[in-house]
Protein backbone atom coordinates (compact mmCIF):
# COMPACT_ATOMS: atom_id res chain seq x y z
CA UNK A 1 0.00 0.00 0.00
CA UNK A 2 1.25 3.48 -0.88
CA UNK A 3 0.92 6.39 1.57
CA UNK A 4 1.53 10.03 0.60
CA UNK A 5 3.01 12.35 3.25
CA UNK A 6 3.02 16.11 2.64
CA UNK A 7 6.55 17.36 3.26
CA UNK A 8 8.90 20.26 2.73
CA UNK A 9 11.92 17.94 2.35
CA UNK A 10 12.90 14.77 0.53
CA UNK A 11 13.65 12.11 3.15
CA UNK A 12 11.91 10.26 5.98
CA UNK A 13 13.49 12.67 8.46
CA UNK A 14 12.02 15.70 6.68
CA UNK A 15 9.32 17.80 8.32
CA UNK A 16 5.68 16.91 7.71
CA UNK A 17 4.13 19.89 5.86
CA UNK A 18 0.89 20.82 7.61
CA UNK A 19 -0.60 22.09 4.34
CA UNK A 20 -1.99 19.57 1.85
CA UNK A 21 -2.87 21.57 -1.30
CA UNK A 22 0.17 23.82 -1.14
CA UNK A 23 2.69 21.31 0.16
CA UNK A 24 6.02 21.58 -1.66
CA UNK A 25 6.39 17.80 -2.13
CA UNK A 26 4.89 14.46 -1.27
CA UNK A 27 6.87 11.53 0.00
CA UNK A 28 5.10 8.46 -1.38
CA UNK A 29 5.98 5.54 0.89
CA UNK A 30 5.36 1.93 -0.13
CA UNK A 31 4.58 -0.18 2.96
CA UNK A 32 5.27 -3.43 1.06
CA UNK A 33 8.82 -2.58 0.01
CA UNK A 34 9.60 0.13 2.63
CA UNK A 35 10.87 2.21 -0.31
CA UNK A 36 9.75 5.74 -1.09
CA UNK A 37 9.71 8.21 -3.96
CA UNK A 38 9.30 11.99 -4.04
CA UNK A 39 6.43 13.66 -5.87
CA UNK A 40 7.13 17.31 -6.67
CA UNK A 41 4.16 19.62 -6.06
CA UNK A 42 5.76 23.03 -6.68
CA UNK A 43 3.41 23.73 -9.60
CA UNK A 44 0.40 23.52 -7.29
CA UNK A 45 2.25 25.32 -4.49
CA UNK A 46 2.16 28.38 -6.75
CA UNK A 47 -1.30 27.88 -8.27
CA UNK A 48 -3.53 30.97 -8.30
CA UNK A 49 -6.55 28.88 -7.37
CA UNK A 50 -7.61 25.26 -7.03
CA UNK A 51 -4.28 24.08 -5.55
CA UNK A 52 -5.97 21.50 -3.33
CA UNK A 53 -7.97 20.07 -6.24
CA UNK A 54 -4.93 19.59 -8.46
CA UNK A 55 -2.81 18.25 -5.62
CA UNK A 56 -5.51 15.70 -4.80
CA UNK A 57 -5.60 14.66 -8.45
CA UNK A 58 -1.81 14.29 -8.57
CA UNK A 59 -1.82 12.20 -5.39
CA UNK A 60 -4.63 10.04 -6.80
CA UNK A 61 -2.70 9.55 -10.05
CA UNK A 62 0.33 8.38 -8.03
CA UNK A 63 -1.79 5.42 -6.91
CA UNK A 64 -1.78 6.12 -3.18
CA UNK A 65 -4.41 4.70 -0.87
CA UNK A 66 -3.84 7.01 2.09
CA UNK A 67 -2.72 10.59 2.67
CA UNK A 68 -1.10 11.79 5.89
CA UNK A 69 -0.94 15.56 6.24
CA UNK A 70 -1.73 18.48 8.50
CA UNK A 71 -4.87 20.08 7.09
CA UNK A 72 -7.11 19.38 4.09
CA UNK A 73 -9.53 21.94 2.66
CA UNK A 74 -13.07 21.11 1.53
CA UNK A 75 -12.45 20.84 -2.23
CA UNK A 76 -9.34 18.68 -1.86
CA UNK A 77 -11.26 16.52 0.62
CA UNK A 78 -14.06 15.96 -1.92
CA UNK A 79 -11.59 14.92 -4.62
CA UNK A 80 -9.65 12.57 -2.31
CA UNK A 81 -12.88 11.05 -1.08
CA UNK A 82 -14.12 10.57 -4.63
CA UNK A 83 -10.82 8.87 -5.48
CA UNK A 84 -11.28 6.53 -2.51
CA UNK A 85 -8.22 7.82 -0.69
CA UNK A 86 -8.20 7.75 3.11
CA UNK A 87 -7.08 10.95 4.87
CA UNK A 88 -5.27 11.06 8.21
CA UNK A 89 -4.36 14.27 10.03
CA UNK A 90 -1.15 14.31 11.98
CA UNK A 91 0.76 16.96 13.86
CA UNK A 92 3.91 14.81 14.01
CA UNK A 93 7.02 16.88 13.32
CA UNK A 94 8.57 14.51 10.75
CA UNK A 95 7.44 12.03 8.11
CA UNK A 96 9.00 9.07 9.94
CA UNK A 97 7.27 9.98 13.21
CA UNK A 98 3.94 10.26 11.39
CA UNK A 99 4.59 6.87 9.81
CA UNK A 100 5.29 5.35 13.23
CA UNK A 101 2.01 6.75 14.57
CA UNK A 102 0.20 5.37 11.53
CA UNK A 103 1.76 1.92 11.93
CA UNK A 104 0.84 1.94 15.62
CA UNK A 105 -2.78 2.63 14.63
CA UNK A 106 -2.82 5.99 16.51
CA UNK A 107 -4.03 8.09 13.56
CA UNK A 108 -7.77 8.50 13.07
CA UNK A 109 -9.24 8.59 9.57
CA UNK A 110 -10.72 12.05 8.85
CA UNK A 111 -14.42 12.10 8.00
CA UNK A 112 -14.60 15.72 6.88
CA UNK A 113 -12.28 18.56 5.89
CA UNK A 114 -10.79 20.32 8.90
CA UNK A 115 -10.25 23.79 7.49
CA UNK A 116 -12.55 26.14 5.60
CA UNK A 117 -12.22 26.93 1.92
CA UNK A 118 -11.83 30.40 0.49
CA UNK A 119 -14.89 32.64 0.07
CA UNK A 120 -16.77 30.79 2.79
CA UNK B 1 -17.55 57.86 -26.49
CA UNK B 2 -16.81 55.68 -23.47
CA UNK B 3 -15.21 57.23 -20.39
CA UNK B 4 -14.35 55.06 -17.40
CA UNK B 5 -14.11 56.52 -13.90
CA UNK B 6 -11.66 54.38 -11.93
CA UNK B 7 -9.20 54.61 -9.05
CA UNK B 8 -6.67 52.47 -7.32
CA UNK B 9 -7.90 53.17 -3.82
CA UNK B 10 -11.53 52.66 -2.87
CA UNK B 11 -13.65 55.46 -1.45
CA UNK B 12 -11.92 58.30 -3.32
CA UNK B 13 -15.09 59.54 -5.03
CA UNK B 14 -15.46 57.51 -8.26
CA UNK B 15 -19.23 57.29 -7.98
CA UNK B 16 -19.60 60.93 -6.94
CA UNK B 17 -17.58 62.04 -9.98
CA UNK B 18 -19.30 59.57 -12.35
CA UNK B 19 -22.80 60.65 -11.31
CA UNK B 20 -21.87 64.34 -11.40
CA UNK B 21 -20.42 63.99 -14.92
CA UNK B 22 -23.49 62.06 -16.09
CA UNK B 23 -25.80 64.77 -14.74
CA UNK B 24 -23.85 67.72 -16.17
CA UNK B 25 -23.15 66.33 -19.65
CA UNK B 26 -25.29 67.48 -22.56
CA UNK B 27 -26.92 65.17 -25.12
CA UNK B 28 -27.61 61.44 -24.83
CA UNK B 29 -25.81 60.11 -21.76
CA UNK B 30 -25.57 56.66 -20.18
CA UNK B 31 -24.20 55.78 -16.78
CA UNK B 32 -23.10 52.17 -16.29
CA UNK B 33 -22.42 51.06 -12.72
CA UNK B 34 -19.77 48.36 -13.20
CA UNK B 35 -18.85 48.18 -9.50
CA UNK B 36 -20.98 45.03 -9.42
CA UNK B 37 -19.72 43.78 -6.05
CA UNK B 38 -21.20 46.80 -4.34
CA UNK B 39 -23.05 49.03 -6.80
CA UNK B 40 -24.21 52.35 -5.35
CA UNK B 41 -24.65 54.87 -8.17
CA UNK B 42 -28.39 54.12 -8.22
CA UNK B 43 -28.71 55.69 -4.76
CA UNK B 44 -27.78 59.07 -6.28
CA UNK B 45 -29.37 58.63 -9.73
CA UNK B 46 -32.69 57.20 -8.45
CA UNK B 47 -33.58 55.52 -11.75
CA UNK B 48 -37.22 54.85 -12.60
CA UNK B 49 -39.02 52.10 -14.57
CA UNK B 50 -36.30 49.59 -13.76
CA UNK B 51 -36.19 46.23 -15.48
CA UNK B 52 -34.16 43.33 -14.04
CA UNK B 53 -32.44 40.70 -16.20
CA UNK B 54 -30.44 37.66 -15.07
CA UNK B 55 -26.76 37.27 -16.02
CA UNK B 56 -25.83 33.65 -16.65
CA UNK B 57 -22.50 31.91 -17.18
CA UNK B 58 -21.90 28.53 -18.79
CA UNK B 59 -20.64 25.76 -16.49
CA UNK B 60 -19.60 22.30 -17.74
CA UNK B 61 -21.73 19.29 -16.87
CA UNK B 62 -20.22 15.80 -17.18
CA UNK B 63 -22.28 12.83 -18.30
CA UNK B 64 -20.79 10.10 -16.15
CA UNK B 65 -22.16 7.35 -18.38
CA UNK B 66 -19.98 8.63 -21.26
CA UNK B 67 -16.91 9.98 -19.35
CA UNK B 68 -13.97 7.58 -19.59
CA UNK B 69 -11.74 9.64 -17.28
CA UNK B 70 -9.17 10.36 -20.00
CA UNK B 71 -8.12 13.53 -18.15
CA UNK B 72 -8.09 15.90 -21.18
CA UNK B 73 -10.56 18.30 -19.51
CA UNK B 74 -8.40 18.65 -16.43
CA UNK B 75 -5.21 19.12 -18.51
CA UNK B 76 -6.60 22.08 -20.45
CA UNK B 77 -8.27 23.84 -17.49
CA UNK B 78 -6.04 26.71 -16.33
CA UNK B 79 -8.26 27.36 -13.31
CA UNK B 80 -8.32 23.85 -11.76
CA UNK B 81 -12.11 23.90 -12.07
CA UNK B 82 -12.41 20.36 -13.42
CA UNK B 83 -10.59 17.32 -12.15
CA UNK B 84 -10.42 13.87 -13.71
CA UNK B 85 -10.17 10.85 -11.47
CA UNK B 86 -9.94 7.15 -12.26
CA UNK B 87 -13.63 6.78 -12.97
CA UNK B 88 -15.07 10.24 -13.60
CA UNK B 89 -14.58 13.99 -13.84
CA UNK B 90 -15.64 16.43 -11.11
CA UNK B 91 -16.54 20.09 -11.71
CA UNK B 92 -15.99 22.97 -9.27
CA UNK B 93 -18.33 25.68 -10.65
CA UNK B 94 -16.99 28.45 -8.38
CA UNK B 95 -13.54 28.19 -10.01
CA UNK B 96 -14.82 27.95 -13.62
CA UNK B 97 -14.17 30.91 -15.97
CA UNK B 98 -16.66 29.60 -18.56
CA UNK B 99 -14.05 29.38 -21.33
CA UNK B 100 -15.48 26.18 -22.81
CA UNK B 101 -11.99 24.63 -23.10
CA UNK B 102 -12.93 21.35 -21.39
CA UNK B 103 -15.90 20.90 -23.72
CA UNK B 104 -13.66 21.20 -26.78
CA UNK B 105 -10.81 19.12 -25.33
CA UNK B 106 -13.02 16.16 -24.38
CA UNK B 107 -12.74 13.45 -27.08
CA UNK B 108 -15.76 11.50 -25.79
CA UNK B 109 -18.38 14.25 -25.89
CA UNK B 110 -19.27 13.67 -22.24
CA UNK B 111 -19.25 17.40 -21.44
CA UNK B 112 -22.07 19.81 -22.17
CA UNK B 113 -22.65 23.30 -20.76
CA UNK B 114 -25.41 24.51 -18.51
CA UNK B 115 -26.40 28.10 -17.74
CA UNK B 116 -26.00 29.16 -14.14
CA UNK B 117 -27.04 32.56 -12.81
CA UNK B 118 -24.15 34.62 -11.46
CA UNK B 119 -25.74 38.05 -11.11
CA UNK B 120 -28.36 40.51 -12.34
CA UNK B 121 -28.57 43.66 -14.40
CA UNK B 122 -31.01 46.48 -13.82
CA UNK B 123 -31.79 49.09 -16.42
CA UNK B 124 -33.79 52.27 -15.92
CA UNK B 125 -33.60 56.01 -16.51
CA UNK B 126 -34.00 59.35 -14.80
CA UNK B 127 -34.42 62.78 -16.38
CA UNK B 128 -33.05 61.59 -19.73
CA UNK B 129 -30.07 59.80 -18.17
CA UNK B 130 -30.01 56.13 -19.08
CA UNK B 131 -28.84 53.97 -16.20
CA UNK B 132 -27.54 50.38 -16.17
CA UNK B 133 -26.33 48.58 -13.07
CA UNK B 134 -24.88 45.12 -12.46
CA UNK B 135 -25.03 43.21 -9.21
CA UNK B 136 -23.04 40.03 -8.56
CA UNK B 137 -24.97 37.35 -6.68
CA UNK B 138 -23.93 36.76 -3.07
CA UNK B 139 -21.44 33.89 -2.83
CA UNK B 140 -20.12 34.31 -6.39
CA UNK B 141 -16.40 35.03 -6.66
CA UNK B 142 -16.00 36.32 -10.21
CA UNK B 143 -17.44 39.66 -11.29
CA UNK B 144 -16.10 40.10 -14.88
CA UNK B 145 -19.01 38.20 -16.55
CA UNK B 146 -21.50 40.60 -14.88
CA UNK B 147 -19.34 43.63 -15.77
CA UNK B 148 -19.17 42.52 -19.42
CA UNK B 149 -22.96 42.03 -19.43
CA UNK B 150 -23.45 45.61 -18.15
CA UNK B 151 -21.10 46.94 -20.84
CA UNK B 152 -23.10 45.20 -23.58
CA UNK B 153 -25.68 47.97 -23.02
CA UNK B 154 -23.16 50.57 -24.28
CA UNK B 155 -24.66 52.68 -27.06
CA UNK B 156 -22.49 53.91 -29.91
CA UNK B 157 -24.26 57.29 -30.28
CA UNK B 158 -24.23 58.25 -26.60
CA UNK B 159 -21.69 59.47 -24.08
CA UNK B 160 -21.16 56.40 -21.89
CA UNK B 161 -19.76 56.91 -18.39
CA UNK B 162 -18.57 53.78 -16.62
CA UNK B 163 -18.33 53.73 -12.81
CA UNK B 164 -15.58 51.13 -12.17
CA UNK B 165 -14.74 48.94 -9.18
CA UNK B 166 -11.65 49.99 -7.17
CA UNK B 167 -8.29 48.25 -7.41
CA UNK B 168 -6.28 47.07 -10.40
CA UNK B 169 -7.31 43.43 -10.82
CA UNK B 170 -9.56 41.54 -13.29
CA UNK B 171 -12.81 43.44 -12.51
CA UNK B 172 -11.12 46.79 -13.21
CA UNK B 173 -9.56 45.48 -16.43
CA UNK B 174 -12.99 44.22 -17.56
CA UNK B 175 -14.53 47.63 -16.75
CA UNK B 176 -11.93 49.90 -18.43
CA UNK B 177 -11.25 47.70 -21.48
CA UNK B 178 -12.13 49.36 -24.81
CA UNK B 179 -12.81 52.73 -23.17
CA UNK B 180 -11.65 55.91 -24.91
CA UNK B 181 -10.41 57.52 -21.70
CA UNK B 182 -10.00 56.70 -18.02
CA UNK B 183 -10.50 59.29 -15.28
CA UNK B 184 -8.54 58.18 -12.19
CA UNK B 185 -10.00 59.67 -9.02
CA UNK B 186 -7.66 59.85 -6.05
CA UNK B 187 -7.18 61.66 -2.76
CA UNK B 188 -4.10 63.61 -1.60
CA UNK B 189 -2.98 61.06 0.99
CA UNK B 190 -0.13 58.52 1.09
CA UNK B 191 -2.66 55.71 0.48
CA UNK B 192 -4.26 57.62 -2.38
CA UNK B 193 -0.86 58.15 -4.00
CA UNK B 194 0.29 54.56 -3.47
CA UNK B 195 -2.79 53.10 -5.14
CA UNK B 196 -2.85 55.80 -7.84
CA UNK B 197 0.64 54.69 -8.92
CA UNK B 198 -0.63 51.10 -9.30
CA UNK B 199 -3.62 52.34 -11.32
CA UNK B 200 -1.38 54.49 -13.55
CA UNK B 201 0.90 51.50 -14.21
CA UNK B 202 -2.17 49.43 -15.12
CA UNK B 203 -3.50 52.04 -17.57
CA UNK B 204 -0.07 52.38 -19.18
CA UNK B 205 0.15 48.59 -19.56
CA UNK B 206 -3.29 48.58 -21.21
CA UNK B 207 -2.34 51.53 -23.44
CA UNK B 208 -5.36 53.57 -22.31
CA UNK B 209 -5.25 57.38 -22.19
CA UNK B 210 -5.97 58.66 -18.70
CA UNK B 211 -5.95 61.70 -16.43
CA UNK B 212 -6.23 62.31 -12.69
CA UNK B 213 -8.83 64.03 -10.52
CA UNK B 214 -7.77 64.87 -6.96
CA UNK B 215 -10.80 64.77 -4.71
CA UNK B 216 -10.80 66.62 -1.37
CA UNK B 217 -7.70 68.23 -2.83
CA UNK B 218 -6.93 70.52 0.11
CA UNK B 219 -7.33 67.81 2.75
CA UNK B 220 -3.90 66.17 2.51
CA UNK B 221 -0.49 66.96 1.08
CA UNK B 222 0.96 67.85 -2.32
CA UNK B 223 2.57 64.51 -3.17
CA UNK B 224 -0.10 63.45 -5.67
CA UNK B 225 0.26 66.75 -7.52
CA UNK B 226 4.05 66.40 -7.53
CA UNK B 227 3.77 62.84 -8.82
CA UNK B 228 1.45 63.88 -11.66
CA UNK B 229 3.81 66.72 -12.64
CA UNK B 230 6.90 64.48 -12.56
CA UNK B 231 5.15 61.73 -14.55
CA UNK B 232 3.60 64.25 -17.00
CA UNK B 233 0.11 63.03 -16.16
CA UNK B 234 -2.85 65.26 -17.03
CA UNK B 235 -4.34 66.71 -13.85
CA UNK B 236 -7.97 67.13 -14.90
CA UNK B 237 -9.55 68.65 -11.81
CA UNK B 238 -9.07 69.38 -8.12
CA UNK B 239 -12.25 69.09 -6.06
CA UNK B 240 -11.83 70.96 -2.76
CA UNK B 241 -12.91 69.48 0.56
CA UNK B 242 -16.50 70.57 1.18
CA UNK B 243 -18.72 69.53 4.06
CA UNK B 244 -21.82 70.13 1.94
CA UNK B 245 -20.68 67.37 -0.46
CA UNK B 246 -20.33 64.89 2.40
CA UNK B 247 -23.73 65.86 3.82
CA UNK B 248 -25.43 65.44 0.43
CA UNK B 249 -23.68 62.09 -0.05
CA UNK B 250 -24.88 60.85 3.33
CA UNK B 251 -28.47 61.67 2.33
CA UNK B 252 -28.13 60.00 -1.07
CA UNK B 253 -28.37 63.33 -2.92
CA UNK B 254 -26.39 64.01 -6.02
CA UNK B 255 -23.63 66.58 -5.72
CA UNK B 256 -24.87 68.60 -8.72
CA UNK B 257 -28.23 69.39 -7.09
CA UNK B 258 -26.92 69.75 -3.53
CA UNK B 259 -23.82 71.81 -4.37
CA UNK B 260 -24.63 73.53 -7.72
CA UNK B 261 -21.54 75.74 -7.49
CA UNK B 262 -19.50 72.62 -8.40
CA UNK B 263 -21.30 72.13 -11.75
CA UNK B 264 -18.85 74.33 -13.74
CA UNK B 265 -15.95 72.24 -12.36
CA UNK B 266 -17.48 69.03 -13.74
CA UNK B 267 -18.34 70.72 -17.06
CA UNK B 268 -14.74 71.81 -17.49
CA UNK B 269 -13.48 68.36 -16.44
CA UNK B 270 -15.60 66.77 -19.16
CA UNK B 271 -14.40 69.31 -21.74
CA UNK B 272 -10.78 68.53 -20.87
CA UNK B 273 -11.47 64.82 -21.36
CA UNK B 274 -13.13 65.47 -24.75
CA UNK B 275 -10.11 67.55 -25.82
CA UNK B 276 -7.66 64.82 -24.77
CA UNK B 277 -9.68 62.08 -26.50
CA UNK B 278 -9.72 64.27 -29.63
CA UNK B 279 -5.92 64.56 -29.47
CA UNK B 280 -5.54 60.78 -29.17
CA UNK B 281 -7.90 60.17 -32.09
CA UNK B 282 -6.18 62.58 -34.52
Amino acid sequence: MKIAFSTTGDSLDSPLDNRFGRAARFLVYDTDSSAFEILDNSQNLNAAQGAGIQTAQAVANAGVESVITGHVGPKAFMVLQQAGIKIYHSEAPTVSQALELFNAGSLQEAKSSDVRGHWQ
Amino acid sequence: MNIAIASGKGGTGKTTVAVALAQTAAGPVQLLDCDVEEPNAHIFVKPEACITHAVNVLIPVVDESICDANGKCSEICQFNAIVSLKTKAMVFPELCHSCGGCLRACPTGAITEEEQQTGIIETGSRDGLEFVMGRLDVGQAMSPPVIRAVKKHTKQDALTLIDCPPGTSCPVIAAVRDCDFVVLVTEPTPFGLHDLILAVETMRELGLPFGVVINRSDAGDRRVEDYCRDEKIHLLAMIPENRKVAEAYSRGESITTAVPELVPLFRSLLEKVFELVGEVRT
